[in-house]
């Protein structure tokens, strides 16, 4: 329909073509997305003579089963137990300082633009570069590069900032009302953050946890030349690919994914359950 | 000692920075009383009455509560108890534990604490929800709550910073007659912040206008609405007609002027510009010939004896008594 040299689609229910062409778009870019994962999970259940790829001889479990065995796969299940160990220790500290941060940064101070840009500064730079870093330092200063000294410190750098960014949309929303009634009856300082300010942002605070367990859990780059003699999974992962092939690591991809995806859907269902309850209707600000 | 006041404010200032939010205002509440705090956004207000609560520090002077400078002290030794715009009721909280929050601070055991808070859930008619979170309630019925969590402290003075702003009109009036009725039943002093005159005129003892960080006139409703001391005020109060006299500025209330004849007594000439029917009254707008906004409220019988419309030539009259006189803006 022609009005006045500009064309009008008429009214009607039918949706135009560009739908069918960004939908088709969104399932290509799913397709790579899982596609690739899906495969694994299949593989990983490959008959005992098949091999790494199509086609699958029967299926098995022989493969997960041999991950738990002696020899080339020893070293998995203990460096599973490293990996999970630091990664619970970056999330506490992550928690720690980004909610104690993001509080502090709820009011302006001299300096605090320029303190928060160095404090975000590493989410930009290399993270080879860093643990490149860390681990010349720890060389020119005598000391031995270790999973729970420089590996830590080397993963810091990465979580504490997405922490910090993370945390300052979960205090966004936060209420000071809430803290000034509590002042108002009678709560000490202590009390304010004990009974108010860390239940009302728990479901934020625990979304920060997990996403700083998730990147520690996975990284490679700041933690490979960080972590010593000891391999974390990623690192362990890494080493086998480019030694040995066979249908064992989809099953090791398989398992981790499956601990990943629990620890996750957990989390979640914990936190729409809080958020459910409480709603936003409280959150408006006057 | 009895002190003849629950609130003295001795010329309390506030800064932020370089803006004075509140310049040196004086003023005292008597015992008992309802105080409501009027004026426009911005006007210090609200800043007054969180600097009342302790919730702001006083930049200079002093605040009484009971006879005692509290100027220095947090908010839980001042004997005052606020209720939040927003209410700010504990989102993870039921009304239970809400209105017992004060009293688990203080180490109240939890049976002799829920047992105190359901009387006051009780007090506000909230006891059929002491189980519900705030999410699920009404915002008129966490309103309540949150009163009932005020009271539990047994306050000597009461805040409310605009308490009534998130209800509907209809729940607004019911939500009046009942803050007044907790009032007078109380016996202790209730200082309400709003921007509404009628919400002020229908509720104070005390009125107080604000204007720029200053008191304008404080005073009963009826003295502040029959004798407003400038321009501001009487325009803010509303009903009013300000108009230049001889000796300074007059205001003639709208309902005392009537469309006439130029006769003998004051009078002032021009066009309709709006008719607004009211029920009872009808409103007649006026813009006069040297360009000022008049308008007359006139009985709905009076007016449909003799209608004017928009474009209409008309005269406003009223009689000398009912001039009154005022200082200078």
């Amino acid at each position: 329909m022609m009005i006045g040299g500009q064309s009008f689609r008429p009214i009607s229910d039918r949706r135009p073509w560009t739908f069918y062409a960004l939908g088709g778009l969104f399932a290509a870019y799913m397709l790579f997305l899982y596609g690739p994962m899906f495969v694994i999970y299949l593989l990983s259940f490959q008959g005992e003579n098949g091999g790494v790829t199509f086609p699958m001889v029967g299926t098995s479990t022989v493969w997960f089963q041999d991950i738990l065995k002696r020899g080339q796969m020893a070293n998995i299940p203990i460096s599973f137990g490293r990996s999970i160990s630091l990664a619970a220790l970056v999330s506490c500290i992550t928690v720690v300082f980004a909610v104690a941060a993001g509080l502090g940064f709820r009011r302006k101070f001299p300096g605090s633009g320029f303190v928060f840009y160095i404090a975000v500064a590493s989410l930009v730079m290399p993270g080879l570069l860093i643990g490149f870093g860390i681990g010349l330092g720890f060389q020119f200063l005598g000391l031995n590069t270790s999973l729970f000294t420089s590996a830590l410190g080397a993963q810091l750098t990465w979580t504490l900032p997405f922490g910090l960014f993370a945390m300052f949309a979960v205090i966004n929303r936060f209420n000071r009302a809430w803290e000034e009634a509590a002042a108002d009856l009678g709560a000490s300082a202590w009390q304010r953050l004990r009974h108010v300010t860390l239940p009302i942002l728990l479901p934020g605070i625990l979304g920060v946890a997990m996403g700083a367990l998730t990147l520690s859990y996975d990284e490679y780059a700041r933690t490979t030349l960080t972590i010593g003699p000891l391999n974390t999974l990623p690192l362990e992962l890494y080493a086998l690919i480019s030694s040995a092939t066979s249908p064992t690591l989809f099953a090791i991809g398989t398992l981790t994914t499956t601990a990943s995806f629990l620890i996750i859907t957990t989390t979640l269902i914990l936190v729409f359950r809080m958020q459910r309850r409480r709603s936003l209707a409280n959150m408006k600000v006057g | 000692m009895d002190p003849r006041f629950d609130v003295e404010l001795v010329s309390v200032t506030k800064r932020f920075g370089d803006t004075v939010a509140v310049d040196g205002i004086s003023l005292r509440i008597p015992r008992a009383s309802y105080c409501c705090l009027l004026g426009p956004s911005g006007c210090g207000k609200t800043t007054t009455l969180r600097m009342i609560a302790g919730h702001e520090a006083v930049s200079d002077g002093d605040i009484l509560i009971g006879g005692q400078n509290v100027s220095n002290l947090p908010p839980v030794l001042r004997g005052t108890a606020m209720m939040f715009q927003s209410y700010a009721l504990f989102p993870h909280l039921n009304c239970l534990d809400n209105v017992a929050f004060s009293l688990k601070m203080r180490g109240v055991k939890k049976m002799e604490r829920h047992e105190r808070a359901r009387e006051f859930l009780k007090l506000v008619h909230m006891s059929d929800y002491s189980m519900r979170l705030p999410a699920q309630l009404s915002g008129g019925q966490q309103q309540r709550v949150a009163l009932a969590r005020a009271l539990i402290t047994h306050p000597k003075v009461l805040l409310l910073d605009e308490p009534l702003s998130a209800l509907d009109p209809f729940l607004r009036i019911k939500v009046r007659e009942e803050l007044k009725r907790l009032q007078r039943e109380l016996e202790i002093t209730f200082i309400h912040v709003t921007h509404s005159q009628d919400e002020a005129m229908a509720m104070a003892d005390v009125m107080v206008v604000m204007e720029d960080g200053l008191i304008r006139q404080a005073g009963a409703p009826r003295e502040v609405f029959e004798r407003p001391v400038n321009p501001f005020i009487a325009r803010f109060i509303g009903g009013h007609n300000v108009l230049p006299g001889p000796g300074g500025p007059i205001a003639i209330r709208a309902d005392r002027c009537r469309l006439g004849i130029a006769g003998n007594g004051p009078h002032i000439s021009g066009r309709v510009t709006v008719v607004e029917y009211q029920g009872t009254m009808v409103r007649v707008a006026v813009t006069t010939d040297p360009g000022d906004e008049v308008s007359a409220l006139v009985p709905d019988e009076l007016f449909h004896r003799q209608p004017v419309e928009p474009g209409d030539a008309a005269t406003l009259v009223w009689s000398e008594q009912d001039v009154h006189h005022m200082a200078q803006a």
